[in-house]
């Protein structure tokens, strides 16, 4: 497998870098200093400091006894990124580029969210390091997960509120990348999902490949075997890259990714990019986009907002149109179902994102041998969508 | 590469003037006005029309520019529509015009098709401000089949090599950004911009105008003085914005047009 990206940041025809000319100097400038910290012995053992003693990394690899049971199909284990800390694996690569900002002198940090898990994160690592944080949320992700804007202000950040589009994710990147362009001389964007431009998919990919390079030990170690199956869900698609990349070059290892299905695909409402989605430019990257005929970018919809994107990281479109990845979704209903399921069956209480890889997990173990072993990311807890589930279901709380 | 570019940017040097380049949101209010607009505006002394082609997603733009392409897009304005108006606007007036468009718009058409179907219309050049030189490769070969000046942009930050890769790969002019940042901010440091054209200069024969800021008759008159031409955009667009709905937005907006032409001439 040859190792990608190439030079240009392309995966095979996808990724690149489609920004402004204002900002090409501070990518070529992030891409040359990535390059000499990923060679920096230094570097690596400060990250991995503060992953093991601050993030509270490895995270275990759970067997999920009674959802197994339950299912009454393959063997499930969860690796239980939820128990970073702040609760979700966006902290891994919130320390790497945050430790990356320091080396090169950038004091102020900036970054999108739309679960607000990435900001969380973000406000965690500036707040640790002493950086000044400005988190860009749309108005709508603002409202349903109120938590987490809470949270961050409790960290020290600015929470900007950005109020154009759909007033989700996609325009909360819209805007931090303008708030970049505008002071790129002293500020670095944390972006957080494997998207954007060259280098972000790669960085972002490696900072998250800790992810995939434990489960491969835990699972070796527990089951003296490879898994059969990875699932894993797929906004931008750092969780599940984070996953998968250790396991990408063992051919008998299946993996798929679950996307939104929201409303279901026939309603429009949703943001599964490979069932209705073709590639396009969007935010500084060649990827399956969902858009009309005329290249305009259409609006989605998912119960999750940290799924809730209308483009999917380049290195996955590559994987769809190799076969490697096999990308499926679950709707919003089967997400809450799994959200309960997995509560109830095993004390975990998921984020919604996650809880969309549970829903397969729901589908697929039933249809395998008992045998047969499965690994799905739970990739954040779901203490930020409580309010939102309880609001759903009528609730006051 | 483009006669039209090329022969206003020559007819205003042996004049010793300096182009006015208006930007206009096609498609706001409606592309009904905005033809109107642009036979006003080149009366009232704009030497290159540029045509913003509304987008869902513009990360150059400030909100004054994505509140347009909103409005735009809202009333169903597409690319395909902006083409048939500009093939309209051919027939009466030859004043040269410019797209300023992001990528997704045309990798949806079609590189070649898009390149074709623009130049058929009578389009002078494009500005794509997604896409810097280093991506450009699947455009440049049907733009440059088509006649079609490819105008790349020049930033604040831009090193030394970019400059000269810029220099290198823009056709009808080099578009310098005055500012780190994006449409519609306030003009910064002057002496800066001097700086920079001045080695610009140095690596690039090709007239540069300078845009990103320039909202005021006075900031045009002293960024003309150091550069070939000056991109009016959000100052434009926020005065269509104000008078929507009044009769007689196209002569306000031509009067503020004339208030900076003639404030360039000077000098």
């Amino acid at each position: 497998m040859p190792m990608l990206p190439d030079s240009h940041g392309r995966f095979g025809s996808y990724g690149g870098r489609y920004v402004p000319e204002t900002l090409m100097p501070a990518l070529l400038e992030l891409e040359e200093e990535y390059a000499k910290a990923k060679k920096d012995r230094r570097f690596q053992t400060d990250l991995a400091y503060y992953l093991k003693q601050y993030v509270g990394r490895p995270t275990s690899l759970y067997r999920a006894d009674r959802l197994t049971k339950k299912l009454g199909g393959a063997k499930i284990y969860l690796k239980r990124e939820d128990l970073c800390h702040t609760g979700a694996h966006k902290i891994n690569n919130a320390i790497g580029q945050v430790l990356l900002a320091l080396r090169m002198k950038k004091r102020r940090i900036i970054a999108e969210t739309g679960a607000g898990q990435h900001g969380v994160a973000t406000a965690t690592a500036a707040a640790m390091f002493g950086l000044q944080c400005e988190i860009y949320m749309g108005t709508e992700d603002m409202q349903r997960q109120a938590l987490n804007v809470f949270r961050m202000r409790l960290l020290g950040a600015t929470v900007t509120g950005v109020d154009a589009g759909s007033r989700t994710l996609k325009d909360a990147i819209s805007e931090a990348m303008r708030d970049w362009t505008t002071n790129v001389q002293t500020t670095h964007y944390v972006l957080g999902s494997v998207l954007g431009a060259h280098p972000y998919p790669m960085m972002i990919r490696d900072f998250q490949a800790i992810i995939g390079r434990e489960a491969r030990k835990q699972i070796l170690s527990a089951e003296k075997r490879l898994p059969d199956y990875l699932v894993a869900c797929v906004g931008g698609g750092s969780n599940s890259i984070g996953l998968f990349h250790a396991f990408l070059r063992d051919p008998k290892v299946k993996m798929v990714g679950v996307e939104a299905g929201g409303l279901g695909v026939a309603s429009g409402k949703h943001a599964a990019r490979f069932s209705g989605g073709k590639p396009g430019v969007l935010q500084g990257t060649m990827t399956y986009l969902l858009q009309d005929e005329n290249g305009q970018i259409n609006l989605t919809h998912s119960v999750s907002a940290g799924l809730d994107y209308a483009a999917v990281g380049p290195e996955h479109s590559l994987y769809h149109d190799q076969g490697r990845i096999e990308y499926t979704y679950a709707t919003d209903a089967e997400a809450l179902t799994a959200f309960d399921l997995l509560a109830r069956e095993e004390g975990i209480v998921p984020a919604l994102e996650s809880a969309h890889a549970i829903a397969h997990v729901v589908k697929l173990a039933p249809k395998l041998k008992k045998a047969q072993l499965i690994i799905a990311n739970l990739s954040g807890r779901g203490d930020k969508d409580v309010q939102q589930v309880a609001r759903m279901r009528g609730v006051s709380l | 590469m483009s006669g039209r570019l090329e022969t206003t940017f020559e007819g205003l040097r042996k004049n010793r003037q300096k182009a006015l380049i208006a930007y206009l949101m096609a498609g706001d209010p409606g592309l009904a006005e905005t033809e109107q607009l642009v036979l006003a505006l080149e009366q009232a002394g704009a030497d290159i029309i540029e045509l913003g082609v509304p987008f869902s997603d513009p990360i150059a733009d400030g909100p004054v520019i994505q509140q347009a392409a909103e409005r735009a897009l809202r009333n169903g304005t597409s690319l395909r529509k902006i083409l048939a108006s500009v093939t309209s606007l051919r027939q009466r007036t030859n004043i040269p015009i410019i797209l300023m468009l992001y990528y997704n718009s045309i990798h949806a058409m079609g590189c070649e098709e898009f390149c074709n179907a623009a130049k058929a219309a009578g389009v002078d050049g494009l500005i794509v401000p997604d896409m810097p030189p280093d991506e450009a490769g699947p455009l440049k070969v049907p733009a440059d089949a088509a006649g079609l000046a490819l105008i790349f942009l020049l930033a604040p930050t831009s090193t030394n090599d970019r400059r000269k890769l810029v220099a290198k790969e823009s056709h009808g002019f080099v578009y310098y950004v005055s500012l780190t940042g994006i449409t519609g901010s306030k003009l910064s440091n002057v002496g800066d911009i001097q700086h920079n054209i001045k080695k610009l200069k140095k690596v690039s024969a090709a007239p540069i105008a300078v845009g990103f800021g320039v909202a005021t008759p006075e900031d045009a008159s002293r960024v003309s003085k150091m550069a070939d031409g000056v991109i009016v955009g959000s100052a434009i667009v926020k005065r269509i914005a104000s008078h929507q709905q009044d009769p007689t937005m196209i002569g306000h907006v031509a009067e503020f047009v004339r208030s900076l032409k003639s404030a360039m001439a000077v000098g």
